[in-house]
């Protein structure tokens, strides 16, 4: 049985296996989206996969008999949970630790890392198997793991596809959304030494299925994501469609689920909500294939379920958000992915290019607070459509958040000398009408003689940045308000 | 009731396409609505508050009020500089002494499909262009405004006009500001694919209630030598003869 190889963790693994890498994530962003937006190949598998996403996501939403008003139940809940975090997370571990259960409240990415794999030394752990999780690749679990000796399954087929590519996921319900048959087909017969594999999706599902089966019966621990965190039941809610989750959750000796502290809900009766709209707005489902609810270790008389049953909640930046009155609401988000699918940069750059963990408008949105300063440049790779706001099932109002970040970079003082002075210069002609009228009348002389010569994108062209990728800027040869003067407004 | 509107010109309309305004007053005048207009007016503000520079572009929507202190009714040829002005005012100048003046100017500004359908009541303004048109629903019009059945309404009454639907219509061209050209790659990659979605309409003209989205969708098409053109609904709608 071949191993799966180490995880690239996904603060370097951006696209690693195909260009050079630079230390600065802007650089990085820059380049890749250069290179992703040019790919044609990338933008058809893209499109092809996004629309069908489409129609599915639009039939899915025309089974509710009132979808804003789901829309509006599924936010009334998220920002009950998130007003009264305190009380509802303490609620859940109250009810877990009482069934035996133990909860790990992790302040930072290594905090959590380190609980994990100290549980796995102390159990003798070799082999763990992973159910889907955003946040453990957040922290970079696998790696840790790997670290302390272990070998880590990816069991959601699109995360073992990726896995077995050494990348990161690409989008954070569909990790291999990339790809196509044949690339997977390809990388099968690569990788898991079945070098006869035809280009059927039924025999490649066959194919990790009987690699995946063993892992799981050698699996010692499994981990898990959340969905949700249930706390009047103190229960983890999982969604899952191959089965992989309640494998991960069940056949293991120790089962540890991993999720940040804005997942709880208060309480059982919101998941008829949450889960029919979370399904829908993921991948159109009326709700998911299995809806799992974990509540801890077997007890005695049960026939199946782990020894132990450990829940890391993980903070990592989180708690400072809550503090912030105007984007709190960020963590009402419930990664169904939604506003990846609609984003018109997202369809055109790819998620790999963000090189952050949450791509795609919440992830622009989200990544600055939990990464820092370095990451802000992707609050402004965006047009602010807001067709993200639109989609969004817990109604985070994505786009204005964008804008509210970029004020307050700005207002931090992270924005580049040469802009700031630009700036200062355009207020100081918007706020002089004759300066304005003057500067517009030179500036538009100046750039009719320089397309005059031709140079229109050349290095001499003070519009470069807009001519270089477009037809020459229309330069009026006279203004408006020249032409008001001269006879318009006199209805001439 | 007044018959009398204050053109609200963007910067960028003034000094580089023109005739966007100057087809906004034909348009106006036409369906006999004087129009004003107050030179002292330059730009709302919306490049730096969109960049983040807020304690700039104050300064500008302060100045911006008292430019249009008194004017009854604004009209402006741009759905996204009426949503500065009517939707991002109220926020930016939130602790301003002059925030209820802004709120107010707000609520009489108008983008000029708006304006039309709404205000003056009017669907056909006596428009002629023979031409097949596709409609592009810039963002701050559709998600900001919630303007999409006024253009078309307008569009439809307009003698010889076929309107075709584009793939992907809803969808951002690309041009996003500051945005076109901090991540020229990007905007123009989105603008590829519209321009791609208006030639495979058919249509021969690509018209939105946006003129900076326009120009960028213009560049594009002729970028790649498309003979599709962009032209704004207000020029559409000022024509009278065989094309624009």
């Amino acid at each position: 049985m071949s191993a799966p190889a180490t995880r690239v963790p996904p603060a370097e693994g951006a696209s690693a296996h195909d260009h050079p890498q630079s230390a600065n994530p802007e650089t990085q962003f820059r380049h890749d989206a250069a290179v992703k937006s040019a790919d044609l190949v990338h933008r058809e598998i893209i499109r092809k996969n996004m629309e069908s996403y489409d129609v599915g996501h639009m039939k899915g939403r025309s089974r509710f008999l009132d979808w804003e008003a789901a829309r509006e139940a599924c936010q009334a809940i998220k920002r009950e949970a998130i007003n009264h975090l305190d009380k509802y997370l303490l609620q859940f571990e109250e009810n877990v630790t009482a069934r035996g259960g133990h909860v790990f409240w992790a302040a930072n990415s290594e905090e959590a890392r380190k609980y994990i794999a100290d549980l796995a030394v102390k159990h003798a752990v070799k082999t763990v198997v992973k159910s889907k999780s955003m946040v453990t690749e957040e922290i970079e679990l696998s790696a840790a793991l790997e670290k302390v000796g272990c070998t880590v399954w990816e069991t959601d087929l699109g995360e073992y596809i990726v896995q077995l590519r050494h990348e990161p996921p690409y989008h954070i319900v569909t990790p291999a959304m990339h790809l196509n048959r044949t690339q997977i087909a390809e990388l099968f017969r690569d990788k898991l030494g079945e070098p006869d594999l035809p280009e059927d999706p039924q025999k490649l599902v066959a194919a990790a299925r009987r690699k995946l089966r063993k892992a799981f019966f050698a699996a010692e621990m499994g981990i898990s994501g959340a969905n949700f965190l249930v706390a009047d039941v103190g229960a983890v809610a999982i969604s899952t469609n191959e089965g992989n989750g309640r494998l991960t959750t069940s056949l293991p000796r120790i089962h540890v689920a991993v999720t940040g502290i804005e997942k709880v809900i208060p309480r059982l009766e919101n998941l008829a909500t949450l889960w029919p709209v979370l399904a829908t707005s993921g991948t159109g489902q009326p709700v998911t294939t299995y809806g799992t609810l974990v509540g801890g270790a077997r007890r005695a008389g049960e026939v199946d379920g782990p020894e132990e049953f450990h829940v890391v909640l993980v903070d990592n930046g989180r708690s400072s958000l809550l503090g912030h009155p105007e984007e709190r609401e960020v963590l009402h988000c419930i990664r169904c992915g939604a506003c990846l699918n609609i984003c018109p940069v997202y369809r055109h750059i790819g998620g790999h290019t963000y090189g952050t963990t949450y791509p795609g408008p919440i992830g622009a949105v989200l990544t600055p607070h939990l990464r820092g300063r370095q990451f802000e440049h992707l609050s402004y790779a965006t047009s602010l459509c807001g067709a993200c706001t639109t989609v969004c099932p817990v109604k985070i109002d994505l786009h204005h958040h964008l804008l509210h970040n970029r004020r307050d970079f700005m207002k931090a003082g992270h924005g580049k000398t040469g802009e700031r002075l630009q700036f200062r210069l355009w207020r100081a002609a918007m706020l002089n009408p004759k300066l304005y009228a003057m500067g517009g009348w030179l500036t538009r002389k100046g750039l009719r003689a320089i397309y005059g010569l031709g140079l229109s994108g050349s290095p001499f062209d003070p519009l470069r940045a807009w001519n270089r990728k477009r037809s020459t800027l229309p330069v009026a040869r006279q203004s408006f308000r020249e032409q008001w003067r001269k006879g318009l407004g006199n209805g001439r | 009731m007044p018959r009398k509107v204050s053109l609200f010109v963007p910067c960028f309309v003034d000094q580089l396409l023109p005739e966007v305004a100057v087809d906004t007053v034909t348009v106006l005048r036409r369906i006999g609505w004087e129009v004003e207009f107050r030179e002292a007016q330059t730009c709302c503000g919306q490049p730096a508050f969109n960049t983040g520079y807020w304690d700039d572009a104050r300064p500008c929507a302060e100045r911006f009020v008292r430019v249009f202190e008194g004017a009854e009714v604004i009209v402006c040829p741009s759905g996204s500089c009426t949503t500065m002005l009517r939707n991002f005012y109220p926020e930016l100048l939130k602790e301003s002494p002059m925030r209820s003046e802004a709120l107010a100017m707000g609520q009489r500004t108008y983008e000029l499909s708006e304006f039309l359908v709404k205000v003056a009541g009017v669907i056909d303004v006596g428009a002629v262009f023979p031409h097949t048109v596709t409609y592009h629903a810039a963002c701050h019009g559709l998600r900001e405004l919630h303007l999409q059945q006024e253009p078309l309404a307008l569009l439809r009454a307009v003698q010889g006009l076929k309107l075709v639907e584009m793939a992907r219509h809803e969808e951002c061209c690309g041009f996003g500001g500051t945005f076109a050209t901090k991540f020229a790659d990007i905007s123009s990659a989105m603008g590829q694919s519209k321009a791609e979605n208006v030639v495979a309409s058919g249509a021969e003209y690509v018209t939105a209630i946006d003129p900076s989205c326009l120009m960028h969708v213009q560049g594009m098409l002729e970028k790649n030598k498309f003979a599709a053109k962009a032209i704004h609904l207000a020029s559409i709608l000022a024509s009278q003869g065989a094309g624009a």
